[in-house]
């Protein structure tokens, strides 16, 4: 069935409203979408690292959560859910659960806790392949910290670890490509998706993650007004420009495939991006162009690459 | 009719898990447990058992999937030793704050550094205050039946905390030994089914496991935590008593070696009783009123029964084979003391650091112990606290 957003609109809500996360933020956002993709009847085991989702959604004693939930640490919703994974087969096996209606379990982590602290939990329960999908909101920093480096963030970007100063102008490296390094654990199905327009990626792709069998990953792009420095209002219009840049582009790759779902007819110079962001303020001084040089050539060389993998080159 | 065998500690435990059928196991490997997970997996290989078998990648995830399966309402366990019970830490603390009676077994080993693979109890020491229970054994069978205990223990309604089953690397996880060993079908009798009150796979009753909590409840969860723990003694009581009837064996807090008359003791953990027990006899032998106590239940840890049993006895040595770093005493030492100061006045105590990375505690080392205390008995003087034991200095 095509999608329509107003139809799924119409599902009763997983992820509730009256938690804390800030206006304007994407990951609340990519975590509704998300369990939007479940069918209604499916039950969910959802975990989250420790993170701005985690610590905002389950405030003792409320939660947002209506299917079941856990978080323990940082670095392991990964092991974690993998672990409640292993319970239900193992349950299921010994005639414990119901034999009808199916769970499914679906880990969330900020770039914090998928690239950095948590990439060896992640790439273990990955290569093992549990039944999960695992979910990173990739915001580019530390936010709930109050906005450090990750190896997510991009280069130059000004952040309370890696500040623009009179020396050094924000990070100094370039984003890891977790991704790719994901796409290269040949799980059945890895896909990089924004939560834009109607949320029809973002939708389909979760769907497909939820329902390959197998250890899938989603890697979306979850802009954080507070680290980005945007007007809050802007959210769906920065994701628009990171996808339009090609800084973030939509693919997905099943069983080694890729395919690049979404190709600009004008690709935008990253200056469109980078504007509304007061991250990257700085490299707009005089006598820093060659910044915003370097990150379009990168931007460009990446999206080459993706297209060669994709076989389009 | 029990089964007449000779095992290893970690072959021993291994045969108890199979016995138990656990719904789940996440294990890594660290010598000297590495057995365990690799007999284990062979039972799975094989369709002995229909546990999960989880090939996690470390420690840490061993830790965090065996939380994630007990909290989805998994049976679940798991074994490590020295490094990776220190990889474990974190998640340690939010096992038992989370209530999940996971049962663990740790083959004690020192902890690095410098790295090395022999016994001593620095891992699971450092672990005391974890919120986890904490039994020790000194055999092969004490393990074994420790570690058959311990799921009950774990699983009670008043405890609902997570369970270490410890004993000696090499010494006990290595050497084979005789045990005897309990029937499958009574093995599982005994434990029963795992039926948890809330789980994350209950679809119909869906729970939220782990939430942030602040100033307004964390203290109140934290005591109602330490609720649980008091609340241990009497169950691990309980299910000794009824694994007695089950089999014979008699366990307690801890073990009483001829302490009736006992004028010196001393109280220590694990394999090194059973060479205490031997020069415990050759003293008595000679007409000294040596006596022993040895340690199975140091979490929760014993104040009242203990400072009973030690109440009447002129000099104690107590042994850790594991030091503090406080540049005061050992872990079993400061609790002893602590145990006895205001409840029994007037009894010497002094500490041994014994045994550190595997260094061999010979009979002449125990004897040594011994006639220290005598020779304070008779000066009524310590001329030192804080001793080591068997090292060059």
């Amino acid at each position: 069935m095509a999608y329509n957003l107003k139809q799924e609109a119409k599902k009763p809500e997983r992820f509730t409203g009256g938690h804390r996360m800030c206006a304007g933020c994407g990951a609340p956002v990519v975590s509704r979408t998300v369990l939007r993709a479940l069918k209604p009847e499916d039950h969910a085991v959802v975990g989250a690292a420790t993170g701005c989702m985690e610590v905002s959604t389950f405030l003792y004693p409320y939660t947002a959560w209506k299917d079941s939930f856990i978080h323990s640490a940082f670095e392991n919703v990964a092991a974690t859910i993998s672990g409640a994974e292993a319970a239900y087969v193992a349950m299921k096996r010994k005639g414990k659960l119901p034999a009808d209606g199916e769970t499914k379990f679906i880990a969330f982590g900020g770039d914090g806790g998928t690239y950095d602290i948590g990439l060896q939990s992640l790439s273990g329960a990955m290569e093992r392949g549990h039944d999960m999908v695992y979910v990173c909101y990739d915001n580019g920093a530390y936010m709930n910290t109050g906005i450090q480096r990750s190896s997510a963030t991009p280069k130059y970007a000004d952040t309370t670890t890696s500040p623009a100063g009179s020396v050094i102008p924000g990070k100094s490296q370039y984003r890891k490509d977790l991704t790719l390094i994901m796409a290269n654990h040949r799980l059945p199905y890895v896909a990089q998706t924004a939560p834009i327009g109607n949320f029809r990626d973002l939708h389909q792709k979760a769907e497909k993650a939820l329902y390959t069998k197998g250890a899938c990953f989603l890697n979306v792009l979850a802009p954080c007004p507070r680290g980005w420095r945007y007007d809050t209002p802007k959210l769906m219009d920065i994701s628009k420009l990171a996808v339009e840049t090609c800084i973030w582009p939509l693919y997905e790759v099943e069983n080694g495939k890729v395919t690049v779902n979404y190709k600009p007819k004008n690709k935008l110079p990253v200056e469109e991006y980078l504007k509304p962001q007061g991250r990257f303020r700085h490299l707009f001084k005089k006598g820093n162009e060659h910044m915003i040089a370097e990150i379009q050539a990168e931007i460009d060389s990446r999206w080459e690459e993706l297209l060669m993998l994709a076989g389009e080159k | 009719m029990a089964i007449r065998d000779r095992l290893s500690g970690n072959e021993a435990v291994a045969v108890a898990m199979k016995q138990v059928n656990p719904d789940v196991v996440a294990a890594f490997p660290i010598t000297p447990s590495t057995e365990i997970p690799q007999y284990f997996s062979s039972f799975v290989a094989d369709g002995k058992v229909d546990t999960e078998f989880v090939p996690v990648e470390s420690e840490h995830s061993a830790m965090s999937a065996c939380i994630g399966a007990q909290a989805a309402g998994a049976r679940t366990m798991t074994a490590t030793s020295a490094n990776g019970l220190a990889l474990m830490w974190e998640m340690l603390y939010i096992a038992a704050s989370c209530k999940l009676p996971i049962a663990l077994s740790v083959v004690n080993r020192a902890l690095s550094g410098p790295i090395n693979i022999h016994n001593d109890h620095s891992d699971s020491m450092g672990a005391r205050d974890s919120g986890w229970v904490q039994l020790y054994g000194e055999t092969n069978q004490e393990a074994y039946d420790n570690l058959i205990q311990a799921v009950k223990i774990g699983e009670h309604p008043d405890v609902l905390l997570p369970v270490m089953n410890c004993y000696d690397g090499f010494i006990t996880s290595h050497a084979v030994e005789n045990i005897e060993l309990i029937e499958d079908e009574k093995v599982k009798a005994f434990v029963g089914d795992y039926k948890p009150e809330h789980y994350l796979n209950d679809k119909e009753n869906p729970i939220a496991v782990g939430p942030l909590d602040l100033q307004n409840h964390y203290f109140e969860h934290k005591r109602q935590q330490a609720e649980s723990m008091m609340k241990a003694k009497k169950v691990i009581l309980e299910v000794a008593e009824e694994f007695e009837k089950l089999t014979g064996r008699k366990y307690g807090l801890f073990e009483e070696y001829k302490m009736e008359d006992a004028e010196v003791a001393i109280v220590v953990i694990n394999s090194t009783a059973g060479t205490a027990k031997y020069v415990v006899d050759q003293l008595r032998e000679k007409g000294v009123k040596a006596g022993l106590i040895k340690i199975r239940v140091y979490r929760p840890f014993p104040v009242d029964e203990i400072t009973a049993a030690l109440s009447k006895c002129k000099a104690i040595a107590v042994m850790d084979k594991a030091d503090s770093f406080n540049a005061a005493g050992g872990p079993l030492f400061t609790d002893i003391t602590s145990a006895l100061y205001g409840r029994v006045d007037g009894i010497k105590v002094i500490n041994y650091i014994y045994g550190l990375g595997g260094r061999d505690v010979r009979t002449d080392d125990i004897a040594f112990v011994y006639d220290a205390l005598l020779e304070i008995v008779k000066t009524g003087e310590i001329k030192s606290v804080y001793n080591y034991l068997g090292v060059r200095e």
